[in-house]
């Protein structure tokens, strides 16, 4: 392993807790907007509740992954930014949407139309930026976001037919239906009276199912679309490993969820959204941006390496205690 | 608008809106902090019901620094692939320091909003001093990446490649402690005299009202020693110019001829044609007096410079004398409640000193808008001092008028809902009580039913 395999690894951590914390974030926001039923003010109010302590923290997650990505691997930032500036410009646009309208739904003041009106931006900010979200993914994963082109290439070859494919539509449909399945475990432990419970319990267990459909569309597309990825996924020699530990966290939060054991479907649906990550990432390996640009190709000088490196475990160590502390107060307590 | 014009403008814009946010972020917390101490050491409810309000004033500006901050991260990628592509490794290290710098701001934040009644008071009281601390962390580590974009360090020029990078003398650029201190006082004095300003004006229609005096008072214990700082660490900046970026200093005083004894030019409008400056009042030797200590100092000029490489004069001249008037006047309104809180005076009869204080509301946030004026219009057409063109920096896509007018409709919008939701905050007289029930969910959740508070 090089110092640019961990910083790389590194990356692909903050990326993945980006997805399990940030992740159920938004589908907060989405269940918020498909919050129905008897009871929907509170299911509104527990969600807001249970977002309001961490989604700033949650959402450091991905300016880490950011700032660790051009500081480390400068080549790669450079592409993105260039070849995905459309679907990257209209994720900033949600994320700005979404924390700003949350916050001024919470901390607006009176319950008025003006409030509700915050709630609705909110929810549909969460919608479509996990849908963005994982087209960039998609447009990376197929291999689309490749080296120097022609300067006279025609605008829609360049900069929207990278992304604008049925694969990379797919993967942002999955990205979407995850974030909404982790949302739905975790609110299953927030809540805090049974009815809610079960709401969220039924709204889990129906995502749980949408997910594995959206999955299998997107291996189906995959052939076409991803061919790097898909032949990773079936013929390295950690492909039937991986599988098999994925099926296993699938079923274990189903199971889970059916049971109603929610503090175990919680671990098992982190576990599952992260195993499908890192089967991306693995299958990827060694490109970071396939199918010409490498972990190492990209990476900057070992001096920078080598600091970053050294910064990232001492931030570490500020960082996890702090973290956890956070987390302890939030969400500790038993599920009565 | 050509695309590198759009290119420039987004990233001004954005700039200029989410410094808006950080000042504040900076600031804000060391007042919430202050009060809440005052209320644990005087058991004053007013105290705490100031912190609360500070509180849910900065959750407010914060997550929308958040936000505006994020945008800022993605769009070095997306409007300057190649300054990144370049800057990356040498300049990436102050950012990821950052990056933690908010991680723990952002932790804290969330321990201490919704925290008062899960942890203990000193707990609670710790976890504020921590927001201060690691705000301002943030915000020097961020300006420590732009002073070395005024002076580069840390790496060799090699074919146009860098090569012997080394990001911990990149980090201890010359540029770095003038700017990382100016801008540290500048967060403080702005945000201390914008809500002291506040509290004035409430203070001149209601001298008797107890949570006015108290918040004027925290707020004038923050910013009012900064603003009496401002124009000295301004000097150690200028300083610093004169001799690692004479343009930006000759463009900032519309000096056109390198000369010794150079004037201090305040006011006037720099002729581009005729290269001079016209209507100013000249003060003899006064520039290479500030500039060197010395009066008899030679001082370059913009002549010292090709024409092609100037920035554009009259808009860094108009921004730095700006700038500078308003620093004067703050410092002095500072320097005067200082004196008259030494002499035992009750600064809320005071109804000059009153409406000087309030005047001075908006005006430390144009210094900070204009200072920056200075830094980046003065630094062009160079995006790295001397090693990059903005123009070579700027990213191939087309079209970029778009983004560009999106997001900067997206931002007034946001503007213009922040500032109806804090005037809301502020109109509503402290003795409701239904909102501290927001910060103090005694029962916590399910009691309260409906949206927000
Ligand atoms: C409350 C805000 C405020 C006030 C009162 C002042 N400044 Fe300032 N100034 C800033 C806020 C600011 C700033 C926005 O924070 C800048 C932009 C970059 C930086 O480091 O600080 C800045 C930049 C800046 C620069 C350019 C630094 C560079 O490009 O490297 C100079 C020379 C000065 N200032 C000088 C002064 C002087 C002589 C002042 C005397 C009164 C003064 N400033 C008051
Ligand atoms: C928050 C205060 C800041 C303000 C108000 C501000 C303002 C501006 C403005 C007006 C421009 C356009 C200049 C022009 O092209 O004529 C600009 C450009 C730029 N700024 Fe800043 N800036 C700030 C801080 C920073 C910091 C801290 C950084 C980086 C660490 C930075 C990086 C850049 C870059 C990369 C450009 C584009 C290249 C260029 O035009 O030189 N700025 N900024
Ligand atoms: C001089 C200019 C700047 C200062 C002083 C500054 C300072 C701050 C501060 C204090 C915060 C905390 C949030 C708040 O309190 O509102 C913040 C947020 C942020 N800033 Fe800036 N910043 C500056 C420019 C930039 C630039 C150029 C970037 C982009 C690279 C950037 C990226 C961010 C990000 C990503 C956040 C969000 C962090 C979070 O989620 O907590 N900032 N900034």
């Amino acid at each position: 392993m090089t110092l640019a395999d961990i910083l790389a690894a590194v990356v692909f951590v903050a990326l993945n807790a980006y997805a399990v914390l940030g992740g159920a974030d938004f589908g907060g926001g989405v269940w918020a907007l498909l919050a129905g039923g008897l009871r929907k003010e509170r299911q509104r109010d527990l969600i807001a509740h249970a977002i309001g302590p961490v989604w700033e923290a949650n959402h450091v997650w991905l300016i880490l992954a950011i700032v660790l990505l051009f500081t480390g691997f400068p080549a790669a930032f450079a592409r993105l930014g260039i070849l995905l500036h459309i679907p990257l410009s209209l994720v900033l646009i949600g994320i700005v949407l979404r924390g700003s309208a949350f916050t001024f739904w919470r901390y607006g003041g009176e319950a008025d139309a003006q409030q509700r009106r915050w709630g609705v931006t909110f929810a549909v900010a969460s919608l479509i930026t996990p849908v963005l979200l994982g087209i960039t993914v998609g447009a990376v994963a197929s291999g689309a976001v490749s080296g120097p082109r022609a300067p006279d290439t025609v605008f829609f070859a360049v900069y929207v037919a990278p992304w604008l494919t049925p694969f990379a539509l797919s993967v942002g449909l999955f990205a979407l239906v995850a974030f909404a399945f982790l949302a739905a475990v975790y609110l299953t432990l927030e809540a805090e009276d049974t009815e809610l419970r079960e709401d969220f319990r039924r709204r889990a267990l129906s995502a749980g199912v949408a997910l594995l459909g959206a999955a299998l569309l997107v291996l189906a597309l995959s052939g076409v679309g991803a061919p790097r990825v898909r032949a990773g996924l079936i013929l390295a020699p950690w492909a039937v490993p991986l599988h098999l530990v994925t099926g296993v966290a699938a079923v274990a939060a189903l199971v889970a969820l059916w049971q109603r054991r929610y503090g175990a479907a919680r671990v098992a649906a982190a576990a599952l959204v992260s195993l499908i990550l890192w089967g991306w990432g693995l299958s990827q390996y060694p490109y970071i941006l396939p199918p010409d640009l490498t972990v190492t190709g990209a990476a900057a000088p070992a001096a920078t390496l080598r600091l970053l490196v050294g910064a990232l475990a001492l931030g570490a160590v500020v960082l996890l205690p702090s973290l956890y502390y956070l987390f302890r107060v939030f969400k500790g307590r038993p599920t009565a | 608008m050509s695309d590198l014009l759009a290119a420039r403008s987004q990233m001004g814009v954005s700039l200029a809106f989410h410094i808006i946010f950080a000042v504040v972020g900076i600031a804000m917390p060391v007042m919430m902090v202050v009060a809440e101490r005052r209320w644990q050491v005087t058991g004053h409810a007013i105290y705490l019901d100031l912190a609360q309000r500070w509180a849910k004033g900065t959750a407010i500006l914060f997550a929308v620094g958040a936000v505006s901050g994020t945008v800022l991260s993605f769009e070095l990628g997306l409007l300057w692939p190649e300054f990144m592509r370049f800057a990356g490794p040498i300049i990436g290290m102050p950012f990821s320091l950052e990056g933690f710098a908010f991680f723990t701001e952002a932790i804290f934040l969330g321990i201490y909003l919704y925290g008062w009644d899960r942890i203990s008071p000193g707990a609670h009281l710790a976890a504020g001093g921590i927001v201060a601390l690691s705000g301002a962390a943030s915000g020097v580590f961020v300006v420590v990446a732009n002073a070395w974009m005024n002076a580069p360090a840390g790496f060799e020029l090699v074919n146009g490649q860098a090569v012997n990078v080394d990001p911990l003398a990149a980090m201890a650029n010359p540029a770095a402690l003038p700017q990382a201190i100016h801008m540290t006082l500048a967060a403080y004095a702005a945000t201390g005299f914008a809500v002291a300003g506040i509290h004035a004006l409430l203070l001149l229609k209601d001298p008797a009202n107890a949570f006015h005096r108290r918040a004027l008072a925290i707020a004038l214990i923050v910013g009012a020693p900064a603003a009496v700082l401002q124009p000295i660490s301004g000097d150690l900046s200028a300083r610093h110019l004169a001799r690692h970026q004479p343009v930006k200093l000759a463009a900032a005083e519309a000096l056109f001829q390198t000369r010794a004894g150079a004037p201090l030019t305040l006011g006037g409008w720099p002729d581009m044609d005729r290269r001079e400056t016209r209507f100013a009042i000249d003060i003899p030797s006064g520039l290479s007096l500030l500039a060197f200590h010395d009066p008899g100092a030679v001082v370059k000029g913009l002549d010292a410079a090709p024409r092609d490489e100037w920035p554009n004069v009259p808009a860094v001249h108009l921004a730095f004398q700006l700038m500078v008037a308003l620093g004067t006047y703050l410092a002095l309104v500072a320097l005067w409640a200082g004196w008259r809180a030494w002499r035992g005076a009750d600064l809320a009869h005071d109804r000059w000193l009153l409406r000087a204080i309030a005047l001075a509301t908006p005006l430390g946030f144009i210094a900070v808008e204009t200072g920056w004026m200075v830094t980046e219009l003065g630094r062009q057409p160079w995006v790295i001092y001397g090693v990059l063109k903005t123009a070579d920096a700027v990213t191939p896509m087309p079209g970029l008028i778009v983004p560009f007018l999106t997001f900067t409709l997206l931002y007034c919008f946001l503007g213009v809902i922040v500032a109806w939701l804090l005037y809301r905050q502020i109109l509503r007289s402290p003795e409701i009580p239904e909102w501290r029930g927001f910060y103090m969910p005694v029962d916590s959740r399910g009691s309260r039913k409906g949206e927000g508070a």
